[in-house]
């Protein structure tokens, strides 16, 4: 069993929180990390900052940017995760970023260097299914990292069903139409029938809700669906500004989960 | 089992070599697989096909002219003939590819159209067909290029469009094509992105050239008529993404004894920092959606290029440009902003015709084609210069 299987044998809904590696000062990362670890974040995702991120809104490409600024890059965020697992040893970490940065720094270079920092998994949303099938899912499993697929209320149930297949981490449900960091515009009930129905699939993986979830009560809803949820751009506003960082980074898991 | 390659049509899954591919996050999935199974077999029904040709004749004025430009021959001691697309309804040959994705966008049930656009010529090109089909229409423009292009964005909010400004990265094309592509993860059911070049996921490139494809078409039967044969020795074209390009190349890309020239805007020079010459900066990298050559920086972050045209500084290149430049299919050269501006003026005076900017960029390298007096070279004249007044006035070309 993975970290990543481990966390989700705990009896409780999982905090998944997502932050940018360098921002928002190069050197925060590992500070950072660490913080959320010990204030009770379950599942933590490091997002690799890249010049076009376009599944993400406006709070999350201003983080990367400052990220890419602070002088934040591949070798850098390895360079820094070396011996994380001394100070983090049991939250899963998974990266995530974007496919032309693992591309040019190569992709088993990438692979090696995650694993060798006990990095459990990788969320690339722009790698097509099949390209990771024909690509690199061998490379993946060597290096024993798990991929996360993302679901959308629009993924057709038999895609759904090969993506289950894919991974043994967790599902990554889209809560809604729109990029990170958005409000929730859809109306009542439609979200509740999509969850629903991918409940009902019965799938092999956990699932986690992300998208558009950024406090307490946005947290407590969504897990009322799913095994739990996922913030990401409602903490990079916490830190923006913050004198100390990691302690505005442990102070917001707090407020979700105290 | 041997396949023949063709430069015209990519695999199944959209590949032309190691280039193109479809690289989007799962949000737009359904849409463009959507998109991928229908294109070509909306494309091939009678109906559709009636009914682009009929826009295409009575709406946008096609066929347009093929001119022999007599004193451009005289002074470059060849036959010069240029393919009028600054003749077409908006100024440019970006309506012929949002005439035909408007009613493609129709047949699929999409009721709100968006787009990006750089110069500005195909925002209005798509804001015309919005308006006359009565649907809406929200264009994204980088605001660098909404300043410098401020004709075109009055002409959008005249047709009716709602232009939207992109304020991120270099506020250029680049990221008003990461906005487009946003705001359709964020509206998946009724939107349709008309993308303006042969970029983008698969179908993009190929749906692209297909619907421009038109412009090489009609040169066929225009140099049967004006020189005896369908060939000339040389079709040159400006390349930014490359839709005007992969038009004017489309039905002589399998015909080995035309040379194709695709001319990239070095901006200050190749190696000033500030270009867009892609095919010589560039390495294979994922931009909006395609593995293409890409302009980026060792970590595979996108640079920011540049151009005094706005049309032309996209640090990709479409993925077929990049096979051909891969496959040695097409020469590529690139001219700077100053020998672009010179021949403004020199069609200007000689030839009684304003290029747009983007096009004088393919105007000035005929002197560099090395074509003999009898060798007939068709320039594409993709764009009018109308909306490069202000700049042609900043930079006095008097």
């Amino acid at each position: 069993m993975n970290r990543i299987q481990q966390a989700f044998q705990q009896d409780k809904k999982l905090l998944n929180i997502y932050f940018t590696a360098g921002y928002p000062r190069l050197n925060d990362t590992v500070p950072i990390l660490k913080a959320l670890a010990d204030a009770g974040a379950d599942v933590i995702e490091i997002g690799v900052p890249f010049s076009d991120p376009l599944a993400d809104g406006p709070v999350i490409q201003q983080s990367s940017s400052v990220a890419l600024q602070n002088g934040m890059n591949m070798r850098v965020l390895f360079g820094q995760l070396k011996g994380v697992r001394e100070q983090v040893p049991n939250t899963p970490i998974l990266l995530m970023g974007y496919l032309n940065p693992v591309m040019q720094f190569g992709v088993e270079n990438f692979c090696r260097e995650a694993a060798a920092a006990g990095v459990d998994g990788v969320i690339l949303p722009d790698l097509p299914l099949d390209d990771y099938v024909a690509e690199y899912q061998d490379i993946f499993r060597r290096h024993n990292l798990r991929p996360v697929f993302l679901i959308t209320p629009q993924t057709a149930p038999e895609r759904i069903r090969r993506i289950d297949e894919l991974t043994d981490s967790f599902l990554y449900l889209v809560s809604g139409p729109g990029t990170t960091g958005g409000a929730n515009t859809q109306a009542e009930g439609v979200q509740e029938a999509y969850f629903q129905r991918i409940s009902d699939m019965n799938l092999r993986n956990p699932r986690l809700v992300g998208f558009g979830i950024s406090d307490k009560q946005s947290f407590e809803a969504a897990c009322q669906h799913a095994e739990g949820a996922i913030i990401g751009s409602a903490l990079i506003r916490a830190l923006e500004g913050a004198e100390d960082a990691p302690a505005a980074a442990a102070s917001f898991v707090s407020s979700i989960i105290k | 089992m041997t396949i023949t390659p063709t430069y015209q049509q990519p695999t199944e899954r959209g590949y032309y070599g190691q280039f193109g591919g479809a690289f989007i996050p799962e949000m737009l999935y359904p849409n463009v697989e959507e998109l991928r199974q229908q294109y070509l077999s909306i494309m091939a029904e009678p109906a559709f096909q009636q009914e682009y040709q009929q826009l295409l004749r009575d709406y946008v004025g096609r066929p347009t002219p093929l001119f022999e430009a007599k004193r451009l021959s005289a002074k470059y001691n060849t036959r010069v003939f240029l393919k009028r697309e600054d003749l077409c309804h908006t100024g440019a040959h970006k309506v012929n590819n949002t005439v035909g994705q408007i009613l493609l966008a129709r047949r699929l049930g999409k009721t709100r159209i968006i787009a990006e656009t750089g110069a500005g010529q195909h925002g209005v090109a798509t804001a015309t067909v919005c308006a006359l089909m009565g649907m809406e229409c929200i264009v994204y423009m980088g605001e660098v290029d909404m300043e410098r292009q401020k004709p075109n964005v009055y002409r959008m909010r005249l047709l009716g469009a709602e232009v939207r400004p992109a304020s991120s990265g270099s506020k250029t094309l680049k990221d008003a094509t990461n906005e487009a592509i946003r705001d359709w993860i964020s509206n998946p059911v009724d939107t349709h992105y008309i993308i303006g070049s042969v970029v983008g996921p698969h179908p993009y490139p190929d749906l692209v050239a297909r619907l421009q494809a038109v412009i090489s078409e009609e040169m066929r039967k225009q140099l049967l008529e004006k020189t005896g044969s369908e060939l000339p020795q040389y079709v040159v074209a400006c390349v930014g993404g490359g839709s005007n390009a992969a038009g004017a190349f489309y039905h002589f890309l399998e015909e080995p004894t035309v040379k194709l020239v695709a001319v990239e805007a070095a901006g200050h020079g190749i190696h000033s920092g500030h270009s867009a010459a892609t095919s010589v900066l560039g390495k294979p990298g994922i931009i909006h959606g395609a593995r293409t050559l890409l302009m980026q920086d060792e970590d595979g972050q996108i640079t920011e290029p540049y151009s005094l045209s706005a049309g032309l500084d996209y640090p990709g290149i479409g993925p077929l440009h990049a096979f051909l430049a891969d496959a040695g299919r097409a020469q590529f050269i690139s001219i700077t902003d100053e020998d672009a501006l010179l021949a403004v003026v020199e069609c200007s005076r000689l030839e009684g015709i304003i290029p747009a900017l983007e096009t004088a960029h393919a105007l000035s390298a005929l002197g560099q084609l090395g074509a003999g007096p009898d060798d007939v070279v068709v320039v594409n004249l993709s764009g009018r210069g109308d909306k490069d007044l202000e700049t042609y006035i900043q930079q006095d070309l008097m």
